[in-house]
């Protein structure tokens, strides 16, 4: 494992949390991802930026563990992963927002938030139904800790709206309340700005900072919106049909003539 | 302790504490529950706190900035700067950076207890300017991690440093040495005219305001009240602290601003106070729902109201009434009122009031058939409040009350009204040409409205601002808020604004309500993109042109103020807002900047056009500045034919 470095505005990232080996990933003879490896260190944000169809989000069902790939190996906190049951990773601490929001729309946003608390629930369905005893210390543990994190992410006052009735904006906000509910080490999203307005950004781009910063959680997005992405994450990685074509720094990023070339377009002089 | 010693804030808590400690003395929603304090534990919360800014350094007469939405702790705050013989200044939280850096730098404080992160960054931006602020304490540390914390404190810490300095004794002699004429607090007047200006309230001002107050209505330990409104506001001091320590009664903070009427619901306040534009917006949308209720949901509400019309007013002031309508009346509360008042959260409330701006005769009456004891009162934050109030029982629409206890009146030749009170206000800070202007050696003060008091009932009836009464072109009297109160009670009607001081006819802007034109919009599928669109829709302008013409009738029956009858409109293209510095953060509108800044349109209003192009500066919420394009339709009103005066 590398050693650790210290980013610009002085947030120390640690080593690595998740490596990806060599990862291709085949639908029949289409191949979504082609030898790709990169690492996502503990505490840093990560994001993965790539034109239309470049296998942006196959990559993230692959960590996710939705997808298993047909070469390579994925690495979590210094192990190599066997193939795992989507569940399994959300066990393992892996906690994750969709492009197209999958909430359940006819419950409230405190039971939506609540449904990430699952992993954190050991009574059984028996004891939970009778709601006595231990059932009922869990749900109240629980609770609170979904009450902190509604209180994070200002969502107060919808707390007992159903999530059908709210707009765009804020239901992209209660996945992201209930992706934190599981208390991941490592929290994936999948274009979390997208469909919003300058003003929704500004508030994500905040809260996606915030609790890095304050939880110390890793962070792995896809995003296309590139002011955003340049601002808010510590490193990149490119890609572009299926292949990653750079990787490094924002910065970095943004001067390989490659990345230019295939994304952002050719440079004129 | 006696009565008479109870001369500052700190001691009526330390009574407080003494008589009723283990009762709650503040509640506020945090994590989905009602946290709740007693009077003990809010006391041991502010003695920690005022012993750590001891620590940082504060000495007696410091000013201290308190910016932040209601919480317990920004209440506590303020008690504690009491505690050490500091003078609190609340600020407006929503205030931009540089209409806060004004009061910061005009009051001179070296410290600032702010909320959050948003506050911090806004004293952030204005630092440089401020040589004497020293040291900021946050009380939500979120996002503040990476700040550099050199003058900078966590609220919490600051208590932790107090209560492991062990200042107690220190703390009692800084309470016991303020007077009962030392300054209490500093407030900042939002100014409808030039900059705001810091009013000094003394301790005597605050404490008998708050004695007479509570015993004109019979406030005790036992009110609930709701504390929702800009604590930079003089109500909110002193009924959130002055007759709450005076009292002894809970004060109740929301989980935050958009959950402020789950909240109200939650608690259901006994005493509540709120500006009629809250009223409006409440009973506007009661209406809304009730268009999309069904058939005998709606043929319920309307059966039931008009009973409630007919009867619930004088079944409040405990005027007789028939036995059959007060059977009616007890069926209508089973299945309206009470349900009503319950979705409100009014159910208890035992003493409402209302005050900043005239209310609507209905909105008014609405509230009141239901039950509620909703009164007026005038006041300003000059007179610590309050001048005029209504006593129970002698409720109306159109007067303000009589003086309250310990005021007294007097109207000046040009109708202006003066008071002289317990709590006429100390000074105006660093201002004493204003102080001088505004109070004379016998301590009168001109509150700048013109009225008159009512022959019979002693009541006083406010007409307009005195300075903004004048004349038109003809000599004929011109007062322009009686005009746009009338508009404005029309529900479509947001704000209006009329022009005539000194020409031929009157005119007046119109903003129309977003809320109440929009679902009108929505009922009859019409289509608009925007707020200019649908502001310039055809039959909205017909709309509000039946408005403006009977609101001339109405005008036209009074003979002294027939004149203002308006002759052309134009409906405003955006709402006045206070970000552009049209209103006041009270919004009340700024007569003087509107006319400046939408001169084109006035200059229009007063030619032969039906239309006019104009480009109007916009800013938006964080601060950046955009251009708006419209043109906009002038229109004629019908001119009702005047009564002629005897």
């Amino acid at each position: 494992m590398k050693d650790s470095y210290v980013t610009p505005d002085g947030r120390t990232i640690g080593g690595v949390l998740m490596d990806m080996r060599g990862i291709t990933l085949r639908f029949g003879g289409v191949e979504a991802i082609k030898d790709i490896s990169f690492d996502i260190r503990e505490g840093e944000i990560r994001a993965i930026i790539g034109p239309n169809g470049a296998g942006k989000s196959s990559m993230l069902n692959v960590i996710s563990g939705f997808y298993h790939p047909q070469e390579g190996e994925v690495w979590f906190r210094g192990a190599k992963r066997p193939t795992m049951r989507p569940y399994d990773v959300a066990r393992q601490g892996i906690a994750r927002t969709f492009q197209n929001i999958a909430l359940f729309e006819g419950m409230s946003v405190l039971d939506n938030v609540m449904c990430g608390r699952l992993t954190h629930m050991k009574t059984g369905i028996f004891s939970q139904a009778l709601w006595h005893g231990a059932a009922q210390r869990e749900e109240v543990e629980n609770r609170e800790a979904v009450e902190r994190i509604i209180d994070f992410l200002e969502i107060q006052a919808i707390r007992k709206t159903p999530v059908g009735r709210l707009p765009y904006g804020l239901k992209k906000r209660v996945e992201l309340a209930r992706a934190l509910a599981a208390e991941p080490k490592l929290l994936l999203l999948d274009e979390p700005m997208a469909g919003m307005n300058v003003e929704e950004k500004e508030d994500m781009s905040r809260f996606i900072l915030d609790v890095n910063d304050e939880f110390g959680t890793t962070i792995a997005l896809i995003e296309h919106d590139m002011g955003v992405v340049m601002d808010l994450s510590d490193r990149v990685v490119v890609m572009d049909y299926g292949r990653k074509i750079g990787d490094g720094t924002p910065d970095e990023v943004r001067g390989n003539q490659e990345v230019i070339d295939a994304y952002l377009g050719v440079a004129h002089d | 302790m006696t009565a008479d010693q109870l001369h500052s804030i700190p001691a009526l808590l330390a009574r407080n504490v003494a008589a009723f400690g283990d009762k709650p003395a503040y509640r506020e929603k945090e994590f989905g529950i009602w946290q709740s304090w007693t009077w003990a534990q809010a006391a041991d919360q502010i003695d920690a706190l005022a012993a750590g800014l001891l620590t940082l350094g504060a000495v007696p007469d410091d000013h201290i900035a308190i910016v932040g939405r209601n919480r317990p702790a920004l209440y506590w705050a303020m008690v504690a700067a009491q505690r050490i013989g500091c003078v609190p200044v609340p600020m407006y939280s929503d205030a931009a950076a540089e209409e806060m850096a004004y009061a910061l730098d005009h009051c001179g404080a070296r410290f600032a207890v702010v909320s959050d992160q948003e506050q911090v960054d806004k004293i952030a931006d204005i630092r440089e300017g401020l040589t004497e602020l020293e040291h900021i304490i946050y009380l939500d540390g979120r996002g503040l991690r990476k700040y550099d914390h050199a003058a900078m404190t966590s609220y919490a810490d600051v208590q932790a440093a107090g209560r492991a300095a062990g200042l107690s004794a220190r703390l009692d002699e800084l309470s016991a040495a303020r007077g009962y004429d030392d300054t209490c607090v500093m407030l900042y007047t939002s100014g409808t005219t030039g900059r705001p200006k810091g009013v000094v309230l003394s301790n005597r001002n605050v404490i008998e305001t708050s004695k007479n107050s509570s015993s004109f209505d019979g406030l005790r330990v036992g009110e609930e009240v709701l504390a929702y409104l800009p604590m930079a506001w003089v109500g909110d001091f002193i009924f959130s602290i002055g007759q709450s320590m005076w009292t002894g009664f809970c004060v109740n903070c929301p989980e935050s601003e958009a959950t402020m009427m789950t909240d109200l619901r939650e608690i259901g306040p006994t005493y509540y106070f709120a500006p009629p534009r809250v009223f409006e917006t409440q009973l506007t949308q009661v209406m809304i729902r009730m268009e999309d209720a069904g058939r005998v949901k709606k043929w319920l509400f309307d059966h039931f109201m008009a009973v409630a019309h007919r009867v619930g007013p004088d079944l409040l002031d405990g005027k007789p009434v028939g036995g059959l309508d007060r059977l009616r009346y007890a069926l209508g509360n089973l299945f309206v009122f009470g349900p009503l008042k319950n979705t409100l959260g009014l159910s208890r409330v035992r003493v409402g009031y209302t005050a900043g701006e005239a209310i609507g005769p209905e909105i008014f009456d609405f509230y009141r058939s239901l039950g509620i004891n909703l009164k007026q009162l005038y006041g300003q934050t000059e007179a610590t409040v309050f001048i005029t109030q209504q006593p129970d029982g002698e409720v109306r629409s159109d007067t303000v009350g009589v003086p309250s206890p310990g005021v007294e009146l007097k109207i000046a030749d040009n109708g202006e009204v003066f008071y002289r009170s317990p709590g006429t206000f100390v000074s105006y800070y660093k201002n004493p040409e204003s102080t001088a202007s505004t109070k004379d050696a016998e301590g009168w003060v001109a509150t700048g409205d013109a009225g008159f008091i009512e022959e019979g009932t002693g009541h006083l009836r406010i007409i307009d601002r005195a300075k903004d009464v004048g004349q038109m072109a003809d000599g004929r009297l011109f007062a322009p808020k009686y005009v746009e109160n009338k508009l404005k009670f029309y529900p479509n009607i947001l704000e209006a604004v009329v022009f005539g001081a000194g020409r031929e006819y009157c005119t007046a802007f119109i903003n129309i309500d977003l809320t109440a034109v929009g679902n009108w919009a929505e009922r009859n599928n019409i289509a608009y993109s925007s707020y200019q669109e649908l502001s310039q829709h055809p039959q909205v302008l017909g709309q509000i042109e039946a408005h403006v013409s009977e609101v001339n009738r109405s005008v036209a029956s009074d003979p002294m103020l027939a004149g203002c009858q308006i002759h052309r409109f134009l409906v405003l293209h955006k709402e006045l807002d206070a970000d552009d510095g049209e209103m006041t953060r009270t919004r009340k509108v700024r007569r003087a900047v509107i006319a400046d800044k939408f001169s084109d349109l006035i200059a229009a209003l007063y030619s032969d056009a039906t239309d006019v192009y104009t480009e109007t500066e916009v800013t938006y919420e964080d601060g950046r500045k955009g251009k708006i394009t419209a043109t906009l339709d002038l229109r004629d009103a019908v001119i009702a034919a005047e009564q002629v005066a005897a």
